[in-house]
């Protein structure tokens, strides 16, 4: 299959390998107060002073340019920093976007005046982003989007909601994909990407708690809300391809493989200090371990398409799908792991973490696009039409 | 990649076409086929220069390992590369490769129509002529072996970690070569094949399990890679992973590939059951996935590190 062909094994060079000691210290200060349960919820975990504190150590704005406040480092810095931050469940999430996504939207497709307003705070860990996608009647079918931008004589004018915002309570910005012409029937053509402040009059924030009890999303609304001409980032009426390069970088890193690892970790801790070395354990722990190791060879090998300047939109789809089956399946299975031994204690903190996985654990297939929308990428990579 | 590969490739596409690979299967004469192989040299990939061979890195080997099993090649031509590095002075002929206990009859993959067998027995490499039962299994090359006591043919001690760990590395890259022709196929043929007035491939369920096929194909390709990435004597976790991951995947691929061709891919004159019926013997193969993942459990519990190390490190 041509199009899968460049997803070849690769490694992290020595250069990049070389920052892991300083961004482990940092990451395991930030963890070393919080028991597991916490520090599952990692990229949902807000703490804008640790978050800062990543800015001044030089490690958010990896993959910027100097003279915009970043470090000139490439896709496999960010690969290491990331890796060592999700692996210890450090709390990453009020940076999340801006460092992942919005820094290289700016970067790429904004213009002088944006990046130099943005990046360097992007970097300083002083500013944070929120993408602004779904909406009540757009889901999956994102190109349906509602919420409209019209030109004003000032700059623009924003009417809408959005909805399932990851981390809108706490963010400066959102960048939002809008319709600026036609209307939703048009489906990829007549939107743009904006960026809103979201302390501009007519912005409403509600959170919304989730079934775990935390309130990381919320609703959205914009009622008349002025913003000005350069509010518009790229060019008007190309916002869908934006978009999708944007999810390029949304769907391949290693974020997509780690989410069930601290409890992973906390289980195979289980196992050691219980002593069980039954064949159908050292099986579950082996089939896991082999799995965690290839896909975190394919998120390498997804990491060096970025390097090399493509866009691997197919491959981080692929890797994405698979790397979120296992995190699935990993609280199921540990489930059953452990209440097939009733004669084997379980902490609470184990159990709490179990339970809080267990129960979050359909985000994972939903968040950056569904498995299903996935799997339609792959499908039409292979040739299927 | 490999210089060599594209060379290779065509090698295989010219001498070992379907029609070959049925007339070996049903117990046809394999002469020519090998004879074109040993002259090509790269039988000796892995022999180091000074031995007069090519010295190729197993990392650049991979690729072509993953070819045979792209072309379903119907004889030991990476297990008789192995053997060729392993011996000093190895025979002429195809050498398969087999790790056996006393008394205990075991399948040994392309056992039919090797002329040796390198022979992990009690700790040592012995070299003893190919001779066994058929399966039965029909189109099968393998063949049923015993050894009642150690071998008289000894030729040194056995690699570190075991043949059976360098074999299971091999068979990783057939099942992954075999996976990609096999998704090529399938893909191909979801696009052809019209019923309820378009081709099957433009239904959204039907592309839903495609599309895991296309994971797992990449998946065994990059298990393979991490085996390959050391020598001939690869650590306990490489081979489990590229193992574990490739039989897992064997079984769910072939599956998936015959679901989607319906009645005819299950016929003899089809050739999709050349590449699914080898998917099913190269899993059982040198352990299974349960196998590899019963050791690596083991290695992973008795260390200390936290899983993301664990794996960064010992892969």
């Amino acid at each position: 299959m041509p199009v899968f062909d460049t997803l070849s094994l690769a490694s992290l060079p020595q250069a990049d390998e070389a920052i892991r000691p300083a961004i482990r210290a940092i990451a395991a200060e930030a963890a070393a107060a919080a028991g597991a349960d916490r520090r599952a919820r990692s990229w949902q975990g807000y703490d804008p002073a640790f978050s800062r504190r990543l800015g001044e150590a030089g490690f958010l704005g990896l993959t910027l340019p100097e003279r915009y406040g970043g470090h000139g480092r490439g896709p496999f810095a960010r690969f290491v920093v990331v890796e060592e931050l999700l692996g210890i469940g450090a709390p990453v999430a009020a940076h999340w976007i801006a460092d992942r996504q919005s820094a290289p939207l700016i970067l790429n497709f904004g213009n002088e005046a944006q990046r130099e307003f943005y990046l360097p705070r992007i970097a300083r860990g002083e500013i944070f982003f929120c993408i602004g996608m779904s909406e009540p009647g757009s889901g999956s079918d994102l190109a349906s989007v509602r919420t409209r931008a019209e030109r004003t004589e000032s700059g623009w004018r924003v009417n809408g909601q959005k909805i399932w915002t990851s981390g809108a309570p706490h963010c400066d910005y959102m960048i939002a994909l809008l319709r600026t012409s036609g209307s939703a029937e048009d489906r990829h053509a007549g939107l743009s990407q904006l960026i809103i402040d979201l302390k501009a009059p007519g912005v409403t924030i509600r959170p919304i708690r989730d079934l775990a009890g935390d309130e990381h999303f919320a609703e959205v609304f914009f009622e008349d809300v002025d913003l000005p001409a350069d509010a518009l980032i790229g060019n008007e009426g190309e916002g869908w391809k934006q978009v999708t390069a944007e999810l390029a970088f949304e769907r391949s890193g290693p974020e997509r493989i780690y989410s069930s690892v601290v409890l992973l970790d906390a289980w195979v801790r289980h196992l050691q200090a219980v002593g069980r070395d039954d064949p159908a354990t050292l099986a579950l722990v082996g089939d896991f371990t082999a799995r965690l190791g290839v896909l975190r060879a394919m998120s390498i090998a997804c990491t060096a398409r970025l390097a090399a300047g493509e866009s691997p939109v197919t491959e981080a789809s692929l890797v994405k799908d698979l790397g979120t089956a296992f995190e699935q399946q990993l609280p199921v299975a540990i489930g059953d792991d452990l209440a097939a031994h009733p004669d084997q204690a379980v902490d609470a903190e184990l159990y709490r973490t179990l339970l809080y996985v267990t129960h979050v654990a359909p985000s994972f297939s939903l968040r950056g696009g569904t498995r299903e929308i996935l799997r339609g990428i792959i499908a039409r990579g292979m040739g299927l039409r | 990649m490999s210089e060599f590969l594209e060379p290779f490739e065509r090698m295989l596409e010219s001498l070992s076409p379907p029609a070959t690979v049925r007339s070996i299967e049903a117990g046809g004469d394999a002469d020519a086929l090998w004879n074109g192989i040993a002259e090509s040299g790269f039988l000796d990939a892995l022999v180091p220069e000074e031995r007069g061979g090519a010295g190729l890195p197993l990392a650049e080997v991979c690729a072509l390992w993953q070819a045979l099993g792209r072309h379903a090649v119907p004889l030991p031509v990476g297990e008789t590369m192995i053997a060729r590095a392993l011996l000093a002075d190895a025979p002429d002929g195809p050498i398969a490769l087999a790790s056996a206990g006393p008394g205990a009859a075991t399948v040994v993959p392309f056992g039919r129509v090797a002329r040796h067998v390198l022979l992990e027995f009690g700790g040592r490499l012995c070299l003893v002529e190919a001779s066994g039962e058929e399966t039965g299994v029909a189109g099968s090359l393998a063949a049923r072996m015993i050894w009642d006591a150690a071998p008289a043919e000894v030729v040194g001690a056995a690699p570190a970690g075991g043949l059976r760990a360098i074999a299971a590395v091999l068979r990783a890259a057939l099942i992954a070569g075999a996976a990609d022709r096999l998704t090529a196929m399938t893909a191909a043929y979801a696009n052809e094949r019209v019923q309820f007035g378009k081709p099957i491939g433009k239904q959204q369920a039907l592309q839903q399990q495609m599309a895991l096929m296309a994971e797992d194909m990449v998946a065994c390709r990059i298990a393979a890679q991490l085996g390959c990435a050391g020598d001939l004597q690869p650590g306990l976790v490489a081979a489990a992973t590229a193992k574990s991951i490739a039989s897992t995947a064997a079984a769910r691929l072939a599956a998936t590939a015959h679901a989607v061709h319906g009645a005819i891919g299950i016929s003899e004159e089809y050739d999709l059951q050349l590449y699914t019926r080898r998917l099913h013997e190269w899993r059982l193969a040198d352990g299974s996935e349960t196998y590899w993942n019963r050791l690596l459990g083991a290695a992973r519990l008795g260390d200390a590190r936290g899983s993301v190390d664990y794996v960064r490190e010992a892969l």
